[in-house]
């Protein structure tokens, strides 16, 4: 598999319709091969009892330096809670222009919030998750025009207010 | 966000440090990191940032200590001190020594989006304001032009007409007739008028300093370039650059100027970037740039580019009618600075002032009248108030050093402090002049 391709590993139960709906969107908006399998890890070495979340920065040296490979962007896809030490959550991260990212939908969903449970929304949330930071790993930083996806988004909402496609600026931006 | 703003982090923690680089660079920022106080001071001697987060809690010197030096160094810096102990009293200090804002870790990403963006705003603004001021200080008013001579007539005549062209203009005429003013003049009434108006000294500068004050220069592009600097070309940019005594310029300077002129586009010293800008060019000279041209000291070329519209500003001695006027302005404005109601001139000194051949043009009559009213005591100025008259009116000589002094004193004035066209009237040798205005303690009147 020496081709240019994407590969998104699950870590954690993920529903497998929702992976499918995820690596299909993905290959859209990257045009190129999109595969997914299960990963296995043992998170608790990740865990930060004080902060009862996971440590981001750990997850994603571990995904860059024991599972990636240099002929595809690997994404691993968490449910946990993740965090980076100076921020209080994160909802994932990638390496500018590297090989890997991270994403979670811990902090995704509706009922995190103490609204009614959207598994639409959901996701669309993470979907967007998910491109945004593999659009990282090809180089791509935060983008003013609030529609892209590539917009930087700190909270669910904002998350809302973008579409799942990256802007025009931002293509012509990953082709150069 | 017109520019790319910088930031340095400055924490013991690496993880804290990555985390901040990672987070800040997907954002399109500039970003640098120190793991210390010291590390992060001596950065900061050889670059500038737009915005410091620092950690209170270090090894070594703390944030506190650190925030006050680099406020010390560079009172505009922004710096956000982070803390994971927070206390109101470290918070309430670290305000109080001009810090931006104070956080507690772990941050919010939301609060800290936040708080880079206001910081980046408020950079923004000042860049604007800095930007404003320098158009605003360089707009002048043109009042200093006086006078209803048939000859000032002329030249405003031809100012009115020049301005609102885009034409290159070299304005001769002796020294201290007013050509700054003149160029000013055709500044402020062209539609260049709200951007700024440029003056560059050609004759006070050496041929180095006047290339990095006209193209401006690049950090570390010579000994003593710490940081990068705009040229004058650069900051006319929609204005007007006026660039006085330009017959002193050197052949090299005359090449790169030309070059400049006529692409309106240059390089900073030391840098590779071209940089474009839409300015008027304005010169001025009291020697005769054509004949240079026939010697060979001045380009031909160049003098053509320059030359489009040529103004002569005659000397205050071809055009004595204005001088009334002329004292009339200056008693004016000179005591109206000086909170003096208006005082009247004697006419016998009026009389005697425009007999003068005056070879320092209005400037000398300028600093006559300035004197006269600094010195004089009545409610007049009479003629003992000049200075032209005093030795000779009111305290007649006595001695044959005082004849001296008086006559080199004299003489002096009448050539402008040439020292060499003095030397050459009282037919003594430089030497001799300079040991007599030694001995006799004399100074030219606007150095007293």
């Amino acid at each position: 598999m020496n081709q240019q391709h994407i590969t998104l590993i699950s870590f954690g139960y993920f529903r497998k319709d929702l992976l499918e709906v995820v690596a299909g969107e993905v290959k859209n908006q990257y045009s190129m091969p999109v595969f997914f399998r299960e990963g296995h890890l043992d998170l608790s070495d990740f865990y930060d009892p004080a902060r009862r979340q996971y440590n981001g920065n750990m997850l994603l040296k571990h995904l860059n330096t024991e599972i990636a490979s240099d002929h595809a962007k690997t994404l691993g896809l968490f449910s946990v809670d993740l965090f980076i030490p100076i921020l209080t959550y994160i909802f994932g991260q990638a390496a500018l222009n590297g090989r890997t990212g991270i994403a979670s939908l811990y902090r995704l969903s509706n009922e995190r919030y103490g609204m009614d449970p959207d598994d639409k929304l959901l996701l669309e949330r993470f979907t967007k998750e998910v491109i945004h930071e593999l659009g990282h790993t090809f180089g791509l930083v935060h983008c003013s025009i609030p529609s892209c996806v590539m917009r930087s988004s700190t909270y669910v909402e904002d998350i809302d207010q973008k579409e799942q496609n990256l802007c025009l600026h931002c293509r012509e931006a990953m082709v150069k | 966000m017109t520019r790319k703003i910088s930031i340095l982090i400055v924490d013991d923690e690496e993880s804290v440090r990555d985390s901040l680089y990672s987070w800040f660079i997907e954002d399109c920022y500039r970003v640098e990191c120190a793991e210390n106080a010291k590390v992060a001071l001596s950065m900061l001697e050889s670059e500038t940032f737009d915005i410091i987060l620092a950690d209170i809690k270090m090894p070594g010197m703390d944030g506190l200590e650190m925030l006050r030096r680099i406020k010390a160094i560079r009172k505009e810096s922004i710096v956000i001190v982070m803390t994971a102990f927070a206390t109101v009293d470290t918070a309430v200090q670290a305000l109080k020594d001009g810090a931006f804002d104070y956080v507690t870790k772990p941050f919010d990403p939301d609060d800290l989006s936040h708080l880079i963006r206001n910081a980046a705003k408020l950079i923004s603004l000042s860049d604007e304001n800095e930007q404003l001021k320098e158009k605003v200080v360089m707009l002048e008013n043109v009042e200093d032009l006086i006078g209803r001579s048939a000859a000032i007539r002329q030249v405003l005549h031809q100012v009115e007409s020049v301005a609102q062209s885009n034409s290159s203009v070299i304005i001769t005429g002796e020294s201290g007739t007013g050509k700054e003013l003149i160029a000013k003049a055709i500044h402020s009434n062209s539609p260049r008028k709200f951007f700024p108006l440029v003056s560059v000294h050609c004759g006070a500068l050496t041929e180095s300093l006047l290339e990095s004050e006209l193209f401006g220069h690049e950090k570390g592009a010579f000994t003593g370039a710490m940081y990068h600097r705009k040229g004058r070309f650069e900051m006319a940019d929609s204005g007007t650059i006026f660039l006085d005594e330009i017959a002193t310029i050197s052949t090299k300077m005359q090449i790169e100027l030309l070059r400049v002129l006529e692409t309106k586009r240059f390089v900073r010293v030391g840098g590779n970037k071209e940089i474009t800008s839409d300015f008027r060019v304005i010169c001025a000279t009291n020697k005769d740039l054509k004949n240079m041209v026939e010697n060979g000291t001045f380009r031909e070329d160049l003098f053509y580019r320059l030359n489009v519209v040529n103004i002569h500003i005659p000397p205050l001695r071809e055009r004595t009618e204005d001088i009334p006027l002329l004292v009339e302005y200056f008693i004016k404005k000179y005591c109206t600075s000086m909170n003096k109601p208006p005082l009247p001139i004697d006419q016998a000194a009026l009389r005697r002032l425009e007999e003068l051949s005056f070879p320092g043009n209005v400037r000398e009559l300028e600093n006559m009248v300035e004197r006269a009213i600094v010195i004089g005591s009545g409610k007049k100025i009479q003629l003992k108030d000049l200075p032209v008259e005093k030795t000779l009116i009111e305290n007649p000589a006595e001695s044959l050093d005082d004849h001296e002094k008086n006559h080199i004193c004299q003489i002096l004035v009448k050539y402008d402090w040439n020292i060499s066209r003095t030397a050459k009237a009282l037919k003594v040798d430089r030497v001799t002049l300079y040991n007599k205005i030694k001995k006799y303690d004399l100074r030219r009147t606007e150095e007293k």
